[in-house]
């Protein structure tokens, strides 16, 4: 405690608070690009899923063997896998944008799970309907299926994304400078670690609490539409 | 000239045959009517001319075109030409009722937006619905929205309709209005196979009764000869048992 009230000037100094504006850019960045990516390729993937056609079906293995192992593999090691991936072609990227490609895949694969089941949810009545009237796949799901899906989907997205703000932090394990990360590195110079990791967890908690209140209403609000 | 010729249909389903073997013929203003117990292949027939369920053999032919379910254009052309009637009503629940059956003439077969809203004004009026244009069919009694339904059919201009025993699933009470319609229909002479439970109604429309059971035809004729003086025995007791429950 003594540190605490000791460490507390120092702490919020100018560089520090840079650092931390930073690194709380970084993690907001994180979730919302790999989460809008994630929406609309879990779109497509969860539409791909839906055709029937022989020539596709290469491409709809392909993509439900993706989507089930992503689901089922730990984030980190999927984080790991592309880290390795990525160093073994020799490329040199900066360690935000490998974070960003494996939070992405990882979005993806359960936003598009989300958004299957949405599909799915659609009575099969409406969909013999839309065939039955010479609808395309397109047309059925922009003009039936989405419209009632929909309330489904965003609230189950929106929950999904406030938890997915907590997993951006295995990013840190890469080293790009997100609120994880900077916490770690706040106790390496000798910080207290109550200071440095309470100002992160009040960091993500100013994140993920408004995030989680506007799921909420949105979920209210499509329902009783 | 035959409209519609069916020869020797058969379908699985599940595995199972549903169909074994059904031929019969449509003629133009004709009203074909399919009896027989639950499933005995009635609502599959209506389904498969539809596309919904592939035939695993037999012709179907439309207007001396024969019809390869396989192929998607084929299926296409059934469908620009036979419009069905579901049981359920299976009105898209996120439209109005004005937009049910204004969707597909304006989206799939990209209509002129506004020749298709009059033509479904005066459809939706003409199944006596013209005050309810903007309710949702969670807003509507079932047999409102077996009206919408129809409404929604009649709008593609469809050659042929299937009716899918579109009273079943009504209130007693809300029978005779979807019953109205249909009779509407038939004076107009539009073509229709229909389905249903609905005895005295066959009986009174109907151009031609086609008894159903285990997936094959046990007997067909006008529906004089079916209800008065069928051949077959079965025929004989199935109609004695609904006339007499």
């Amino acid at each position: 405690m003594h540190a605490l009230i000791e460490q507390w000037p120092r702490f919020f100094s100018g560089p520090n608070i840079l650092f931390l504006a930073t690194a709380l850019a970084h993690t907001v960045l994180l979730s919302l690009a790999s989460c809008s990516l994630g929406l609309l390729f879990g779109f497509l993937i969860a539409s791909t899923r839906l055709t029937r056609s022989w020539t596709l079906l290469p491409l709809r293995l392909l993509l439900t063997g993706l989507t089930e192992s992503l689901r089922r593999i730990p984030p980190l090691v999927v984080l790991f896998l592309v880290f390795f991936g990525f160093s073994l072609i020799a490329v040199d990227i900066e360690p935000f944008w490998i974070a960003l490609f494996a939070l992405t895949l990882i979005a993806t694969a359960f936003i598009a799970e989300i958004v299957r089941s949405g599909f799915r949810s659609i009575p099969r009545e409406q969909w013999d309907a839309a065939a039955t009237m010479n609808f395309s796949l397109v047309q059925t799901l922009a003009h039936v299926v989405v419209p009632q899906a929909w309330k489904i989907i965003v609230p189950t997205v929106s929950l999904f994304f406030v938890m997915f703000i907590k997993d951006t932090a295995l990013a840190s394990q890469i080293g790009v400078l997100e609120l994880t990360f900077v916490g770690k590195s706040f106790i390496d110079r000798g910080f207290s670690p109550l200071l440095s990791f309470g100002t992160v967890l009040a960091l993500y908690f100013i994140l993920s609490f408004p995030l989680a209140r506007t799921g909420q209403w949105l979920e209210a609000r499509l329902a009783s539409s | 000239m035959h409209h519609l010729d069916v020869r020797g249909l058969t379908a699985d389903y599940a595995g199972k045959p549903v169909l074994k073997g059904v031929s019969f013929t449509v003629t133009r203003g004709a009203i074909v009517s399919l009896i027989g117990p639950s499933g005995s292949g009635k609502s599959t027939i209506l389904r498969t001319l539809t596309g919904l369920l592939r035939p695993s053999g037999g012709e179907i032919w439309l207007d001396e075109r024969q019809l390869d379910y396989r192929k998607t254009a084929d299926v296409a052309y059934a469908r620009q030409r036979i419009a069905i009637v579901f049981q359920q009503y299976n009105l898209f629940q996120n439209m109005t009722a004005l937009r049910n059956v204004t969707v597909t003439p304006e989206k799939v077969r990209k209509r002129d937006k506004r020749e298709v809203e009059a033509e479904a004004v005066a459809l939706l009026q003409k199944v006596g619905l013209g005050d309810k244009l903007k309710a949702y069919p969670d807003e509507l009694s079932g047999g409102q929205q077996q009206r919408v339904a129809i409404a929604r059919a009649l709008a593609l201009k469809p050659e042929i309709l299937l009716l899918d025993e579109v009273t079943s699933a009504l209130d007693p009470e809300l029978v005779h209005e979807v019953l109205d319609t249909v009779r509407l229909l038939a004076a107009e002479g539009m073509t229709m196979i229909t389905v249903s439970h609905e005895m005295g109604f066959v009986r009174e429309l109907a151009s031609n009764v086609m008894f159903l059971e285990a997936g094959r035809v046990i007997e067909s004729g006008p529906p004089q000869q079916i209800f008065e003086a069928a051949r077959e025995a079965r025929t004989r007791q199935f109609i004695g048992k609904t006339l007499y429950r």
